[in-house]
């Protein structure tokens, strides 16, 4: 006992402890309530634990709100958003950071600029532009203005860099060609960078929300984060509900994060220092 | 041997080039269309008076402009977001720093802790900020009934103007300090073990070390910390939708972006929502501008 109190600072240790369960509170809250039964709600003072663990707060929303639609079109959006986003941003990086051409420099600038205008700017030309499309309430109107990211790009890149031009000249020798080069040598050489990536940017995706608020009026057309926002209206506070969604909204983000906290950390810190 | 990758004299190689435009053209075109031409629009839009109610689009001048800065709503937003931005600023780098010191000193279990203090980050922010309802609630919410166990009396949380914008602060410090503490966390980290061993040897105490040796070298990053803390609290929107929809009692928790999505979207003045939205990028690039400018005195790149 005595050699752990050495071994460790244990005051830091100790606030921190503490820290970490005001950071955890609301999730342990959410977990217990959405067992709860509205009595189990609504009683004063109010009931910490539920009196008996029951799901029927599950049911109750699936028969409120289409919840598995919602799930759906929050999956399909997600990964198409994704999909595209991660392959214009690894072609993209590929060229800057191998490929030698006139106005590269130009063109990394241009790319790393869009990074300094924030969405809200470009919010309403995009929402005049999509309905002039006629793509209000439609997927493609959800999706698309939200398929790049600099900073993925510039993630990417960065990855890009470190791999030794010696290993593209001996592809070279071998008759690989540019296009192939991607296939064959970057890709294979920085595969923990794309998925660290393709991650970040699905997680970014799953929770949007301001986007898709503005361009869906369509019940069937709502996502997760909108589904869950027209909960509140739609049960008038019945928190044991709000509670049940929440969860089943959480738990596959929360999943994925502690499986892949190491490769998340890791890709944050290497995007917030480098620029 | 032609091909290779790194240049040789002055002559691009055409294969090579075409294969770029290959490649970049897809992230170009959809550049021009998300970024440029947007940008381009919405500097002309704050100029008409574009509605989507009676459809008129004629040019006014500066007009939107003017309609703003008499617009006492328009102002109360403006103070409402430096408000909030230096309330939730302030208390995420006293605190962020202050875990990311505690998590970098030698303590058991600091991958689970670090991670705890993370997953608020990554959480869908209308799913956390439907269980930060319920805590505000002023009659059944667990905050009134602690604030009742302390011998407080209790508060009305978000359903009050004096109080309102402060409970969305604390649950956006709450859902952003993990970011921040991952940051500062590297930084300290990436700081050689040898330069507090030196400072100890000279009999510097945990304080001094942490302000005259940790401090500086970590100023970079605080710069960054900032620089994106002042964009990201003017660019809130979610969770004020979510819990305070309508601007909140009184118009308390009226933030920039709430206001631009009112005028745009709830009441289909695109010219008055653009004419806004240009005016929350200067204030951005304007703090942008002085922050670097202050980190530029400041900061100590080593």
């Amino acid at each position: 006992m005595k050699n752990i109190f050495k071994r460790y600072n244990m005051v830091a240790f100790i606030f921190l402890a503490a820290g970490s369960v005001i950071m955890l509170f609301p999730f342990i809250w959410m977990v217990l309530s959405a067992f709860k039964t509205s009595a189990d709600v609504y009683t004063y003072p109010p009931r910490w634990i539920p009196s008996t663990f029951n799901f029927r707060n599950f049911n109750e929303v699936f028969a409120k709100i289409p919840f598995w639609r919602f799930y759906l079109n929050s999956i399909f959006i997600s990964v198409t958003q994704t999909v595209i986003q991660i392959v214009l941003s690894v072609t993209a990086a590929y060229a800057l950071s191998k490929l030698i051409f006139p106005g590269r420099e130009k063109v990394f600038v241009f790319i790393q600029s869009s990074m300094f205008i924030p969405a809200v700017v470009t919010m309403i030309p995009l929402f005049l532009l999509v309905s002039s499309l006629k793509l209000v309430d439609t997927y493609a109107g959800i999706i698309f203005p939200q398929i790049f990211s600099a900073f993925t790009t510039i993630l990417i890149y960065s990855f890009f860099v470190g791999i030794p031009n010696d290993l593209l000249d001996a592809a070279r020798i071998d008759g690989c060609g540019y296009y192939s080069m991607l296939w064959k040598v970057m890709i294979p050489n920085s595969v923990t960078a794309i998925s660290t990536a393709t991650l970040f940017a699905f997680l970014t995706h799953w929770r949007s929300y301001t986007w898709p608020l503005i361009v869906t009026n369509r019940t069937e057309l709502r996502t997760l984060p909108i589904g869950l926002k027209y909960l509140v209206q739609e049960t008038s506070s019945e928190y044991q509900l709000m509670m049940a969604a929440s969860l089943m909204a959480i738990i596959p983000v929360l999943l994925v994060y502690i499986f892949t906290e190491k490769q998340f950390v890791r890709s944050l810190t290497l995007t917030g220092l480098k620029s | 041997m032609s091909g290779k990758f790194i240049l040789k004299g002055r002559e691009y190689e055409k294969a090579q080039t075409l294969a770029a435009a290959v490649f970049l053209l897809p992230t170009v075109i959809v550049l021009f269309f998300l970024f440029v031409l947007p940008v381009v629009q919405v500097v002309y839009i704050s100029f008409t008076n574009w509605s989507l109610i009676t459809n008129v689009k004629d040019f006014v001048g500066i007009k939107n402009f003017e309609y703003l800065f008499s617009d006492k709503k328009f102002g109360t937003a403006i103070v409402n977001t430096f408000t909030y931005s230096v309330f939730k600023l302030s208390c995420d780098i006293v605190l962020s720093l202050f875990v990311a010191v505690l998590l970098d000193s030698v303590i058991p279990f600091k991958r689970i802790l670090r991670t705890i203090y993370f997953a608020p980050v990554v959480v869908p922010i209308v799913a956390s900020s439907l269980i930060w309802i319920w805590f505000y609630d002023p009659g059944i919410g667990p905050f009134n009934q602690i604030l009742a166990a302390l011998g407080i009396s209790k508060l009305q949380w978000l359903y009050h103007e004096s109080t309102s914008l402060l409970s969305i602060g604390l649950f956006s410090v709450w859902k952003g300090l993990g970011y921040n503490i991952v940051l500062f966390l590297a930084g300290l980290q990436s700081i050689p073990l040898s330069y507090e061993e030196a400072a100890r040897i000279d009999g510097a105490k945990s304080s001094q070390v942490f302000f005259k040796v940790k401090l500086p070298l970590l100023s970079p990053i605080l710069s960054f910390v900032v620089m994106i803390g002042i964009i990201n609290s003017f660019k809130v929107f979610t969770e004020i939708n979510v819990m305070t929809p309508n601007g909140g009692p009184l118009n308390s928790t009226m933030l920039l972006v709430v206001y631009i999505y009112e005028q745009a979207f709830k009441n289909g003045r695109m010219g008055r929502g653009s004419a806004a939205a240009l005016i929350l990028f200067v204030i951005i690039f304007l703090l942008t501008i002085v922050q670097k400018q202050i980190s530029r005195k400041t900061v100590h790149y080593d």
